[in-house]
This record gives structure tokens, C-alpha cells and sequence, in this order.
């Protein structure tokens, strides 16, 4: 019938971009299984890596929105100078490089950082940011931000008129918490639990630096080390096992409890508190806001001094690794949005797969499947950017997929009517009216992309890496302060490729 | 000719019959009581909503299998006509080549239909800069490159003020009796009904009735039509 010819036409990009993702995700998928050794001496080996992962995302996950419950409720109902600004950082962690956080965090709380030269002048034994509380810590930095901007949504969808209503019942501060506040928590926090969960069961490059020994290692790190240390390449697949049934039903869970995504616009609106006018929850909102702020920027303006410092003693290898990283950002955001636009109308759930398997799980695929036939270091470069370019597309396909849908509410019948198929309905309808969703998603894609650390340190070879890896390498022979400079370019770097996608999309766009 | 045979819509359990024919260049209002299926029938026929059951033939030829943008139908909805982040004279171009790819001709096509509307100059504008009026006028246009013989209004004016509307419907009439074009028209008004169709299909208790003179039909209203006018 009518319909059905206009929906065969339409989604042949649909299904080329879901049979594309289907086969890279899958077929490593199989490899994967095929390969695994399954035996229990493998398995008991790496019990500890298990458990560790599951305990240090618990504890982070639950660290982050508990945290972020003060300072979103905080930000939900004062209006202070500064608080756009701060609304707007709190979404950047999400582009920011996690090696770089974690270097900032390093002159924090490290063996020389501030906190223990603190400790140490009053007379304290030093704290050691290694181990658990370490990983806790740096997800906690990463996570805190997105749990707060998550919550604080939960604040502003309560209507104005309930807090007037409350205050013209003469509620008190904690009738208002148990009648408005602690219903659209119930309704928030688990959702925002159990995304802070599933990212931080994928967690590498913070295990990575701040974890490793038999006691702190993610099963993400144990599939690299089998890899480069042992070669084991059965074991690696084992894990990879276990980490792709973790990661899925932690994924899936997530997805299920419909999780409000983090980067929505809306949060400039105060809302009038009566019951709260009062000077002790002045202050305690106050600190909440003061100490978070504290939390978060110390540590990147350290790196930005140290960086600028640095800058002079960065080798040439630094500036090489920044050139492959920008071509891998570039690269693996072309594809992220053609397969974005691809999955957004019909395909939504095979962009999430990339939620559900990890880097290093697809990798490990990859490098089983490419290792017989080539040398997997020389295709590394193709499968850092396919690898980024599918991590990035859940986001991507996020972002698309309710603006495309309501272009197609609002325009999709005169298109139809005016024949409007195929090219001509890309080039003169899809694409200019998503201008600006799709700018977003790529400035999202490249920011990600160009900060990732992962799968690219199972391929990479010693004369050849992306600015992440170079900047690990720097930490590793202890060159801090050309680090220091790496990690200032690697921020500058993700920072403006994130700027001149978002722009180009709000520079002369029409109503 | 249009010729509804036995056309049957089902939504859920909502149900339209349909079984009559409209005359090549006749003008036709739908009239019924809001929800009746009024809209429903028009995006029927524009191939927006799928039959159940009967087909549709115009001049003998079945374009029941047809999409819409296949069929010899121009359609204004009530909003979103235009694009609003094309240009007056690119929406207009739009009816005669959906790729945008026109000649020299055909520019002028576009610049000569904005003349007929009265749009002369407004090639370069965006819609957002057009009042009400003007953005109808500019669709309008573009039904009138797009040459085709039958078209559809599904209450475009119908945020346009009363003499506003008087206007665009004189407008609709001029342009379809120049290129001798079928108009089907959807109205909750009798008095807009009575003053652009001679015609009037009545959409009452899942039934769309075929044709009949709109004098005849407000003489002697039936019963649902009746309770619809208030009388």
C-alpha cells in the first residue's frame, strides 16, 4: 500500500547503517565467544578483577548522587553570580579527557600533590590516592557533574505553582522535602545510580593509572594486561566475556529505568523557594555549591598552570600523537553521524549497542578476527576511529533521534507530498533543519573521540600513537612536566573541536 | 474524474466509508462536525493513511498503491507548509523538481507564480519573515507550479482572519480554474462552503456522502448535519 512504499524508500539508510553496526559489534562478539577459555583456572584467576569492578562502581556510583543531591537542590533554588557558568561546566567533564582529570587530580591528591603537602606540614601521614579510594575518587570527579545536571532536572520538572502552593500551606522545609522533593527523588536517583554504574563498570584509563596489582584491577585493565603482558589471547577473551554480560545487563538496566539524559537545555530557571529563605540553608547550599566548585576546578586549574609551564618541554612526538589523535576524531565523527542519521528514525536500539559492549571488549573481537590475517598494529589507526565512532553513537543517536522525529511530525507529509525522497530530503530537509542537533552530536563525537584512551593501547605499537597514549607514556617514564604540557593540548584540543562542531550549528540558523 | 470505490479507513475503532465520485474541475467542500473524519478523508486520498479496503481511481487510473508524492494531488495542511529554513522562491521550486535542481525556465516559473500571488520581490525572503497572509500566498504558489490536477485543502487558512481567508479562498478559486484544477476543501464553516464549492461532501457517522449542491444540502439539512449547524 501507499505507506509501505514510502517506508521501504526511506529506510534503506536505516538498515545499512543497522546491519553495519550489527556486523562490527557482533561478529568481534563472536570471535570473542569462539576464543574464550571458559575453563575455571582461567576464570577463578580473574575472580578478583570481577569483584573489584563491581565494588568500585557500586561505591562510585553511589558516592557521585549522593554528593550531587545537595549541590543539584543547591543550584535548583538559589540564584547566585556565576551559577549559568557553573550549569555549563557541569556539563563539560563529559567532553573532558579522563587522563587529563585524572593528571589533575594526581597534583591534588598524589604522593606530591597539594592535599599530602597539607597533611604534611601539620604533621599528618601522607594519603595515597592508589587502590580503591583512588578509582572512587577520580569517578567520583567524573561523575558528579552529570549526577548533579541529572538531579537538578528532576528539580526543575517540579512545577513553580507546588512550591507556591506549599508555601501558601505554610510547609516547613521538610513537609516540602517529603510532599515534593523526595517523590521526584525516588523517581531520578535510580535511573542517574545506574548510569554512574554502568560507566564506571567500562572504566580503563582510571584503573589504568590510579589501580592495577592484583587488588584494584577492572576487568577492563585485566583484558589489556592479559593482552601485553601475557598475550593470553584466550583469557583476554574470557574476560571479555565477562565484562560484555556485565556491561549489557548494566546497560540494559539502565536504558529500562529510562534515564533523563544529562545535556538538556532548561536549566536556567530558579525557581522561587519560600520555606528555604532561611540563613542555615543559605549556608549549607552555599558550601554544598562552594566545595563542589572547589572539587572540581582545583584540579583543571592545575593542569592549566602546569600546562602552560609544561608546554615548552614537549617533545615532538607529543605534537605528532595530537595530529593522529585530530584524523582519528575526524574520521571517527564522519562515521558516528552517518550512522547516526541512519539509526535515529527506526534503528534507536542498535545505536545503544554500543553502551552494552565495551571498548577493549570489541577490540579484543577485532584483534581476534584481524590477527590471523594481518598484523592488527597496522590497521590500528581504521579501528581506533571505528571503535570511537561507536562509543560516541549511543550519544549521538540520543541527541538525533527526538529532533529528527519531530522534523518528521512537523514536515514529514509535505515532503511526501512534494516527492521529497532519498538525497533531495537529506540535502533540503533532514539536513538543515538538524543543523544543530547534529553539530552537537559531532562536536560530542569528537570531543570523545579525540580524549579516548582504550582500545587504542591494545593496537598501538611503541613508534606510533593518539595524544592520550603519548600523555600516558610521558606519565609512565615520570616526564611530568612534558605530561603536564600534553595534557594542556589534549584539553585545548578536545575543548575547540567540541567548540567549532557546536558552533558551526548556532552561527545563521533560521527559526 | 475522482472515484472513491468502497473506501474504507479504520483507526482503531474508528471507522469512514466512502463511495462517490467529484467531477474533474468541480470544487467540493467536506463539511462535518469536528472529528468527524473530515481530515481523515483528505489524508486518505493524499495517501497519507492506508485503506483498509476499496480503491481510488482518478480518470480510470488506480493510484491506490501510489505515494503521495506519486499522485496527481497538491495538498495544504493547516501549518508547516513551507519550510522555514528555505527561502520563498526554494519552497515554490520545490513543486516543480523535489531535487531543487531547476533552469533558467523554470526560475522564471517560480518568479511569474510569486507574481500571480502577489509576492513579487519576496524570492529571497525566509518564511519566518512573511506575515500569515503572505506564507499562504507562497504556498500557494507552489500549488500552482506544481501543476496538479487535483487539490487538497485541509484548513490551511484557518488561522487567518475572516476576510483574510475570503481572500485566499478567491485566490484558490482563480488559480484552480486557470490551470481547470479539482478542489477538495475542508470547512467547518457553511458560509466559507457556500461561497468557494458549488459542491458539498457531508462527513457524518463514519460516512462520507457523496456530492450534492451545498444550497440543497443547507435547505434541507439531514439529521447529523442539523445538530452540527445548531438548528
Amino acid at each position: 500500500m501507499a505507506r509501505g512504499a514510502i517506508e521501504i524508500r526511506r529506510a534503506w539508510l536505516g538498515w545499512t547503517a543497522a546491519g553495519f553496526v550489527a556486523a562490527v559489534v557482533l561478529v568481534p562478539l563472536g570471535a570473542v565467544i569462539w576464543q574464550a577459555d571458559l575453563s575455571g583456572q582461567a576464570l577463578t584467576a580473574d575472580w578478583a578483577a570481577v569483584r573489584f569492578t563491581l565494588l568500585q562502581a557500586t561505591v562510585s556510583a553511589f558516592t557521585s548522587v549522593a554528593l550531587a543531591i545537595p549541590v543539584a537542590r543547591a543550584l535548583a533554588r538559589r540564584r547566585f553570580p556565576g551559577r549559568g557558568l557553573l550549569i555549563t561546566l557541569l556539563g563539560a567533564p563529559f567532553i573532558l579527557p579522563v587522563i587529563v582529570a585524572v593528571l589533575g587530580l594526581l597534583a591534588v591528591f598524589g604522593r606530591n600533590g597539594l592535599l599530602n603537602g597539607a597533611l604534611g606540614w601539620i604533621g599528618v601521614a601522607p594519603v595515597s590516592i592508589y587502590g580503591l579510594q583512588g578509582v572512587v575518587l577520580a569517578h567520583v570527579f567524573l561523575n558528579l557533574p552529570l549526577a548533579t545536571r541529572v538531579i537538578l532536572q528532576g528539580w526543575q520538572g517540579i512545577p513553580a505553582e507546588r512550591f507556591r502552593l506549599a508555601a501558601s500551606l505554610g510547609m516547613r522545609p521538610r513537609q516540602v522535602f517529603r510532599v515534593l522533593e523526595w517523590p521526584m527523588l525516588r523517581a531520578v536517583l535510580p535511573g542517574a545510580v545506574m548510569v554512574i554504574f554502568a560507566l564506571c563498570l567500562s572504566s580503563f584509563a582510571v584503573a589504568l593509572i590510579l589501580g592495577g596489582g592484583p587488588r584494584a584491577t577492572t576487568i577492563e585493565l585485566a583484558i589489556y594486561q592479559a593482552f601485553r603482558f601475557d598475550f593470553d589471547l584466550s583469557r583476554a577473551a574470557a574476560l571479555a566475556l565477562v565484562q560484555l554480560v556485565l556491561a549489557g545487563g548494566a546497560a540494559a538496566l539502565a536504558l529500562w529505568l529510562a534515564v533523563p539524559p544529562g545535556f538538556g537545555a532548561g536549566l536556567d530557571r530558579v525557581v522561587r523557594r519560600w520555606e528555604a529563605e532561611r540563613a542555615g540553608l543559605r549556608l549549607f547550599d552555599g558550601l554544598a555549591v562552594g566545595l563542589a566548585a572547589v572539587f572540581l576546578l582545583v584540579p583543571l586549574a592545575i593542569v592549566f598552570f602546569n600546562g602552560v609551564s609544561g608546554l615548552a618541554r614537549v617533545p615532538g612526538s607529543v605534537w605528532e600523537a595530537a595530529g593522529v589523535s585530530v584524523v582519528i576524531a575526524l574520521v571517527s565523527t564522519s562515521v558516528t553521524l552517518i550512522l547516526a542519521l541512519g539509526l535515529a528514525r527506526r534503528g534507536e536500539i542498535w545505536g545503544y549497542l554500543g553502551l552494552a559492549v565495551s571498548p577493549m571488549v570489541v577490540g579484543t573481537g577485532l584483534f581476534l578476527l584481524i590477527n590471523p590475517w594481518a598484523s592488527p598494529i597496522a590497521l590500528a589507526l581504521p579501528v581506533t576511529a571505528l571503535v570511537n565512532a561507536l562509543m560516541a553513537l549511543p550519544f549521538a543517536v540520543r541527541v538525533l533521534a527526538p529532533e529528527l522525529a519531530r522534523v518528521e511530525d512537523d514536515f514529514g507529509r509535505l515532503a511526501d507530498a512534494l516527492g521529497l525522497h532519498g538525497w533531495a530530503r537529506l540535502r533540503l530537509l533532514l539536513l538543515p533543519r538538524l543543523r544543530r542537533p547534529l553539530s552537537f552530536a559531532a562536536g560530542l563525537t569528537a570531543a570523545l573521540s579525540m580524549g579516548d584512551l582504550g582500545v587504542v593501547a591494545l593496537f598501538a605499537s611503541p613508534d606510533w600513537a593518539t595524544l592520550p597514549l603519548q600523555m600516558y607514556r610521558l606519565m609512565g617514564a615520570y616526564r611530568m612536566e612534558a605530561a603536564a604540557g600534553a595534557a594542556l593540548i589534549l584539553l585545548g584540543l578536545s575543548l575547540m573541536l567540541f567548540w567549532v562542531f557546536d558552533r558551526g550549528g548556532r552561527v545563521d540558523v533560521d527559526a | 474524474m475522482l472515484t472513491l470505490d468502497g473506501l474504507l479507513i479504520r483507526q482503531d475503532d474508528f471507522k469512514l466509508k466512502a463511495e462517490f465520485s467529484v467531477d474533474a474541475g468541480a470544487r467540493v467542500a467536506v463539511i462535518g462536525a469536528s472529528g468527524a473524519g473530515k481530515s481523515t478523508l483528505l489524508n486518505a486520498i493524499a495517501g497519507f493513511l492506508e485503506l483498509s479496503a476499496g480503491r481510488l481511481l482518478w480518470c480510470g487510473e488506480d493510484i491506490t498503491g501510489k505515494t503521495p508524492g506519486e499522485r496527481p494531488i497538491s495538498m495544504l495542511f493547516q501549518d508547516n507548509n513551507l519550510f522555514p529554513h528555505l527561502t520563498v522562491a526554494q519552497n515554490v521550486g520545490l513543486g516543480i523538481d523535489p531535487g531543487l535542481r531547476l533552469s533558467a525556465t523554470q526560475k522564471d516559473q517560480v518568479t511569474e507564480a510569486l507574481r500571480r500571488v502577489g509576492l513579487d520581490g519576496f524570492e529571497a525572503r525566509k518564511p519566518g519573515q512573511l506575515s500569515g497572509g503572505q506564507q499562504s500566498r507562497a504556498a500557494l504558489a507552489r500549488v500552482l507550479v506544481q501543476r496538479k490536477p487535483l487539490i487538497l485543502l485541509d484548513e490551511p487558512f484557518s488561522a487567518l482572519g475572516p476576510a483574510l481567508k475570503a481572500e485566499m479562498l478567491d485566490l484558490v478559486g482563480e488559480l484552480a480554474a486557470e490551470t481547470h484544477a479539482t478542489v477538495l476543501m475542508v470547512s467547518h464553516d457553511p458560509e466559507d462552503a457556500g461561497r468557494f464549492a458549488a459542491l458539498a461532501v457531508l462527513v457524518a457517522e463514519g460516512q462520507a456522502s457523496a456530492p450534492v449542491p451545498v444550497a440543497e444540502l443547507m435547505a434541507n439539512p439531514p439529521e447529523a448535519l442539523k445538530d452540527y449547524l445548531g438548528r
